[in-house]
């Protein structure tokens, strides 16, 4: 179950890192490009501001402890083009969210896609509205093509 | 449950490959006189006519430049390096951007945008280049940028070109003050193609060029030829002339398309806001970027 569970996190990760989002106000040096994870969790505030939205919400780790986690999205207008809002969440939404997560582990990222409670995926990451790097065709790019950090 | 897990990862990956034809359909809202708009086929262009919302013909994306001006990107490739001087060079390297090939960590910055300076021009051109208002009569041009709810008027009056002078420019017989967007002057070329010059910005002090932190000076001279294609789109090539900065002029941005947004289309507003800047770092881009330069565990 372990192994299987890994192994389709792997090809999700994979299929996601195609399409790695570049944010306009800073790049990619604190996040750990090879990962993805996805958790659900409770929101417990929903910040819409520049230059980045941001996303807390509180999950339980393997020991039933409670985890906070802050997650950042892209700037208002970006996410007003992408079908998000300042409504998108309130407190008290179980969500299941995927996101890159910051390099020194602590319980930070970057959100790629949200799972709201009615099924409705929102996501960080569109053709035409994400930026691109250099060179990036427009099927997406392998994650070699990013900065090297 | 192994295979209700399974299968919801896999609908969630499903959402992002198929995300985009999904949500075109709830992207902002469309006054009915939208399709018209975009629909029109190739109608000529108006003459001496640059007016209308614009946005980047490939999405707002493009018109970010993550990577610095589009033309050149921050890339490390040999060929987009610029012709810096010696004080250009070194002055790039003591810029910390958080985008481009030397980006550092977000507490590690020190561009001014991030202080929420204005960005100035020319870079209003080269970094979240978004939706762009333009309006003009017969003596102007104004310029609404969405970053920064930021403006600047070009001047097609039929005045000269103020000239760069010690501590500004020379306008008339008054010496004026740099500014952060310069002084600009139109002219029409032919039918469809407005040459603008602009002097007279802010010291390397307190501006950059783009986001990757290459730099611009007041001595700077910026050419944009702003050419309407058709009814629908238009081209905007800019070069950069900037002897303090770089040892002969350049091309910043060649042919960046724009397509004409339905003029009702209501611009999303977009501003530099310190308590909003202080708030985010302190919930995240401090604790994010700490230790980040570790391996993780030490």
């Amino acid at each position: 179950m372990r192994k299987s569970a890994i192994r389709v996190f792997a090809v999700a990760a994979g299929l996601l890192s195609g399409s790695l989002p570049l944010f306009a106000h800073h790049g990619t040096a604190v996040l750990d490009t090879s990962k993805t994870l996805t958790m659900k969790g409770t929101v417990t505030e929903w910040d819409w501001s520049n230059p980045h939205c941001l996303l807390q919400f509180d999950i339980k780790n393997e020991g039933g402890q409670v985890v906070h986690w802050i997650a950042e999205t892209q700037n208002p207008a970006e996410m007003v083009s992408l079908g998000w809002g300042k409504a998108s969440f309130k407190p008290g939404d179980e969500v299941t969210v995927t996101l890159m997560p910051v390099k020194n582990g602590h319980p930070y990222g970057r959100i790629k896609l949200v799972v709201l409670p009615d099924g409705k995926t929102l996501v960080t990451i569109k053709e035409g509205l994400t930026p691109k790097a250099p060179g990036e065709s427009s099927g997406g790019s392998k994650s070699d093509d990013y900065p090297k950090q | 449950m192994r295979n209700r897990y399974m299968a919801s990862v896999i609908v969630m990956v499903a959402a992002v490959i198929f995300s985009a034809p999904a949500f075109a359909q709830n992207d902002r809202p469309q006054h009915p006189g939208a399709s018209k708009v975009q629909k029109a086929t190739a109608a000529p262009a108006p003459r001496h006519d640059i007016s209308g919302t614009w946005e980047p013909a490939k999405g707002p994306g493009d018109g970010i430049q993550a990577y610095g001006v589009s033309a050149m990107p921050n890339d490390g490739k040999p060929e987009h390096q610029l012709p810096y001087t010696p004080y250009g060079l070194e002055t790039y390297k003591s810029h910390k951007p958080l985008i481009g090939s030397n980006e550092v960590l977000p507490t590690l910055y020190n561009d001014p945008r991030d202080t929420c300076e204005p960005l100035g021009f020319p870079r209003a051109n080269f970094y979240n280049l978004r939706e762009t208002q333009i309006m003009q009569d017969q003596y102007k041009v104004a310029i609404l940028y969405e970053y920064g709810e930021a403006w600047r008027v070009i001047w097609t009056d039929g005045r000269e070109l103020p000239k760069l002078v010690e501590g500004g420019v020379l306008v008339g017989k008054e010496i004026r003050e740099p500014r952060f967007y310069g002084y600009s002057v139109g002219k029409w070329v032919d039918d469809d193609t407005l040459v603008v010059q602009t002097v007279g910005m802010m010291p390397e002090d307190k501006v950059w060029l783009d986001g990757t932190g290459r730099p611009i000076s007041d001595e700077v001279r910026v050419e944009e030829r702003f050419h309407r294609v058709n009814h629908d789109r238009m081209e905007l090539t800019v070069t950069i002339d900037d002897p303090k900065m770089y040892t002969k002029p350049w091309l910043a941005m060649n042919k960046f398309a724009f397509r004409l947004q339905d003029p009702h289309k209501d611009v999303t507003e977009m501003y530099c806001s310190p308590s909003e800047m202080e708030k985010y770092n302190k919930l995240f881009g401090n604790p994010a970027s700490e230790d980040a330069n570790k391996p993780h565990g030490q």
